[in-house]
C-alpha cells in the first residue's frame, strides 16, 4: 500500500484572464505535514477549492488514496474521507456549536433519511460530536449559537466538524488566523499529535507555526510551486526569501 | 450572556429549548386549537352549519399551507406552485367521484382503472400521484435556486392549470361537480360536523408529522441545507436529494388537503390550480409566521377571516389584505406567531 494520500497533478484554473493555478502538482503523504505558503493571492485557496470539489479545475486530476475524485461533488470527496476547513467559515450560524458539528457525524453514519429519531437524544451522534469538541477545546462552547463566536472560534468549530468525519486526509486553509497565542499553542500541539492519525495539507500565514510543524513545504506564488522543501531548504531558499519572505 | 442568547433568530427546523405546554408559546398553540376546534363545536350544537364548514375550509387551506411551509419555511424552497399539488389531490377527488358516480373506468388502457368513492382509496391515489408529480417538477426545478426557482414552479403549475382548463372531459375551465361527498367507513361524510373532524384529523397528522421529522435526522440535514448547503455537502451530504425529497412530502401534504377540500366544496375547477392559490398558499405561511409549526394554522385563521369578513362588505378585501400582509412583513417580519409566541430559540 502506498504512502501517499493525495495526489494533485498538473492542476489549472483560470478565473478570466486571471490564471490562479499554473501547473500545480503535489502529494499529501501518511504521517506528514504538508504546508501550503505563499503571499495573499497566490492561488492557495483556490487550489484547496478544486481539491475538495468547490471548484472545477480545468484541467490536471486529483486523486484520493488512489481513486481519482476529480469528477466527484463536493459531498461525494467528503464521504470518501476528505475533511476541509475554510478561510471563511461557512457553519451555519444561527444554530449551536455542536449543531453544526453533529451533521458531519450524521453524514459519517450515512443515515441522513431517517425521519423519526429526534436528533437531540441521539447519543450516537451526540457523543461524537462533543468529543470533537473537546479536542478542539470548544465543549463549553457547545451550546452557543455559531453567530455569537469570534472568527477564531469559528474557524476552530471547522476544524471540530472535519475531525468528526474522521478524514483520510484534512485540508486546513488558515486555521491559526484570528486565535490569540494560547489558541495557537495549543492547535500546533493538537495537530502535530494529529498528523499521525491523519496527513494535513496546512494553509497558515503564521510561519512559526509552519516552520515547527511542517514536514515539507510547498511555496505558491502567482499560481505556480516556486520551491519545496523542508522547514531548513525554505527557509535558507533565496527566491522564497525573495518572493514571500520578504527579505 | 442569556439575555444574548434570547435574541438569536427565529429558527425553523431543529427543537426548541424544551417547552412547557404553559409558557407563551404552548398557551398560543393551544389557543389556536382549542379555537379551531371550539368554535365549530359550538356552531355544530346550535345548529349553525355554515360556520362549521367555514371551519372545515380553514382547517384544509391551514394544512395546504403546511405543505407549502415545509417547503419554504423549512427547506428554503420558495415554491410558487403547490397550487399543482392543492389542485391535483382536488382533481383526484373529484375525477374518482365521477366514474364512480356512473360506473364508467378512469381509464381502461394499459389497465382499467375503476372510479371510486372511497377517501381512502382517493386519499393513496393523491399520495401517490402528487408524489410523483413532485418528484419530476422537483427533479427539475432543484437545480435551479431563487427567482429561477420561483418562476419554474410557478410556470409547470400553470401548465396544469391550463391543461384542466382545455380538458373538456373533465368540465374544462367550468369545473366538475361532486354530487355525493366521497365516504369512509364507519362515519357519515356528508355530516359537518364529522367531516369537520376528519378535516382536523388531516391538519394535525400533517403539523405532527412535520414537527417529528424536523427533529430528526433527516430535518437537521434539511435545516443545514436551507441555512449553509455548502456546510452540508462539506460534511458529506448532498443537498439535493434531501431538498428533492422534503419537496415531495411538501406536495403530497397539499395534495391530500386538496383532495379533502374539494369533497367540502363539492366541487372541482382549475380555479384550485392557478396561480392565485398558490399566491393564498404563501401569503397564509408569510402572515402566520414562515418556518413555524403553528405559523400556517394562525395564517390562515388570519386569511379566510379577512377573506369572510371584509369580503362580506367590499369587493377590495384583498386590499385589506395587502395592508396587513405589508405590515406583518415590515413590523412582525416572523409573523402571527412571531408576534403572538415570541421568537423561536435553539440548542
Ligand atoms: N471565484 C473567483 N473568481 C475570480 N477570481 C478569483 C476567485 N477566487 C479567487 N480569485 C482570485 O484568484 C487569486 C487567488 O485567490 P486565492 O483566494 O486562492 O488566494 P490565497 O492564496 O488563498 O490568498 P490569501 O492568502 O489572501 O487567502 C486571487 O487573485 C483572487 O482574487
Ligand atoms: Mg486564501
Amino acid at each position: 500500500m502506498s504512502d501517499v494520500v493525495l495526489t494533485l497533478n498538473h492542476l489549472q484554473k483560470h478565473f478570466g484572464a486571471l490564471q490562479a493555478t499554473r501547473d500545480v502538482s503535489l502529494e499529501l503523504k501518511r504521517g506528514e505535514i504538508h504546508a501550503l505558503i505563499g503571499p495573499n493571492g497566490a492561488g492557495k485557496s483556490t487550489l484547496i477549492g478544486q481539491i475538495a470539489g468547490n471548484l472545477k479545475p480545468d484541467a490536471g486530476s486529483v486523486h484520493l488514496a488512489g481513486q481519482e475524485i476529480t469528477a466527484l461533488s463536493v459531498a461525494q470527496r467528503a464521504r470518501l474521507g476528505l475533511g476541509r476547513s475554510f478561510q471563511v467559515s461557512s457553519l451555519a450560524e444561527p444554530l449551536s456549536v455542536l449543531r453544526n458539528v453533529m451533521i458531519a457525524v450524521q453524514a459519517l453514519q450515512g443515515h441522513s433519511f431517517r425521519f423519526w429519531k429526534p436528533v437531540h437524544r441521539d447519543e450516537s451522534l451526540l457523543a461524537p460530536a462533543r468529543e470533537a469538541l473537546e479536542r478542539m477545546q470548544l465543549s463549553h462552547r457547545a451550546d452557543t449559537p455559531v453567530s455569537e463566536l469570534s472568527h477564531g472560534e469559528r474557524r476552530q468549530v471547522e476544524v471540530a466538524c472535519a475531525l468528526a468525519l474522521k478524514p483520510r486526509a484534512l485540508l486546513l486553509d488558515e486555521p491559526m488566523a484570528g486565535l490569540g497565542p494560547e489558541g495557537t499553542a495549543h492547535l500546533t500541539d493538537l495537530l502535530e499529535t494529529l498528523k499521525q492519525e491523519v496527513p494535513i495539507l496546512l494553509i497558515e500565514h503564521d510561519m512559526d507555526a509552519v516552520f515547527r510543524l511542517a514536514d515539507r513545504i510547498s511555496v505558491l506564488v502567482a499560481g505556480s510551486v516556486i520551491a519545496r522543501g523542508d522547514s531548513a531548504e525554505i527557509r535558507h531558499n533565496p527566491d522564497v526569501r525573495e518572493a514571500y519572505l520578504g527579505d | 450572556m442569556d439575555k444574548l442568547k434570547s435574541e438569536t433568530t427565529a429558527l425553523p427546523g431543529l427543537p426548541a429549548l424544551p417547552n412547557a405546554w404553559f409558557d407563551r408559546k404552548g398557551l398560543v398553540q393551544i389557543g389556536l386549537l382549542a379555537l379551531l376546534f371550539l368554535a365549530p363545536l359550538a356552531a355544530h350544537l346550535l345548529g349553525h352549519i355554515y360556520y362549521v364548514n367555514l371551519a372545515s375550509r380553514i382547517t384544509l387551506i391551514a394544512m395546504a399551507a403546511v405543505g407549502l411551509n415545509l417547503a419554504i419555511g423549512y427547506g428554503g424552497m420558495v415554491s410558487f406552485g403547490h397550487a399543482a399539488y392543492f389542485g391535483l389531490g382536488g382533481y383526484i377527488a373529484g375525477i374518482s367521484a365521477y366514474h364512480a358516480f356512473d360506473f364508467s373506468p378512469v381509464m381502461s388502457w394499459p389497465m382499467a382503472i375503476p372510479g371510486s368513492d372511497s377517501m381512502l382509496v382517493i386519499w393513496l391515489a393523491t399520495i401517490l400521484l402528487c408524489g410523483l408529480l413532485a418528484l419530476a417538477i422537483g427533479a427539475i426545478s432543484l437545480r435551479t435556486t431563487g427567482v429561477y426557482f420561483i418562476m419554474i414552479t410557478l410556470a409547470f403549475a400553470q401548465m396544469m392549470y391550463y391543461f384542466a382548463n382545455s380538458w373538456p372531459t373533465y368540465g374544462g375551465e367550468d369545473g366538475l361537480p361532486i354530487y355525493i361527498r366521497n365516504s369512509l367507513p364507519l362515519v357519515d361524510t356528508g355530516q359537518p360536523w364529522t367531516f369537520f373532524l376528519i378535516a382536523f384529523s388531516g391538519l394535525l397528522l400533517a403539523m405532527a408529522i412535520t414537527s417529528r421529522m424536523m427533529k430528526s435526522r433527516f430535518g437537521a440535514a434539511l435545516t443545514m441545507a436551507r441555512l449553509n448547503d455548502t456546510r452540508l455537502a462539506t460534511a458529506g451530504v448532498s443537498p439535493y436529494p434531501i431538498r428533492l425529497v422534503a419537496f415531495v412530502i411538501s406536495a403530497m401534504i397539499t395534495g391530500l388537503a386538496g383532495a379533502l377540500y374539494a369533497d367540502l366544496n363539492g366541487f372541482i375547477s382549475p380555479t384550485m390550480l392557478s396561480w392565485h392559490m398558490s399566491g393564498e398558499l404563501m401569503v397564509i405561511v408569510i402572515l402566520g409566521g414562515v418556518g413555524r409549526l403553528y405559523g400556517p394554522l394562525a395564517g390562515a385563521i388570519l386569511f379566510v377571516m379577512m377573506e369572510t369578513l371584509l369580503g362580506g362588505m367590499t369587493e377590495y378585501w384583498k386590499l385589506f389584505l395587502g395592508l396587513v400582509l405589508l405590515l406583518v412583513v415590515l413590523f412582525a417580519k416572523h409573523g402571527v406567531m412571531g408576534w403572538l409566541a415570541g421568537r423561536e430559540r435553539h440548542v
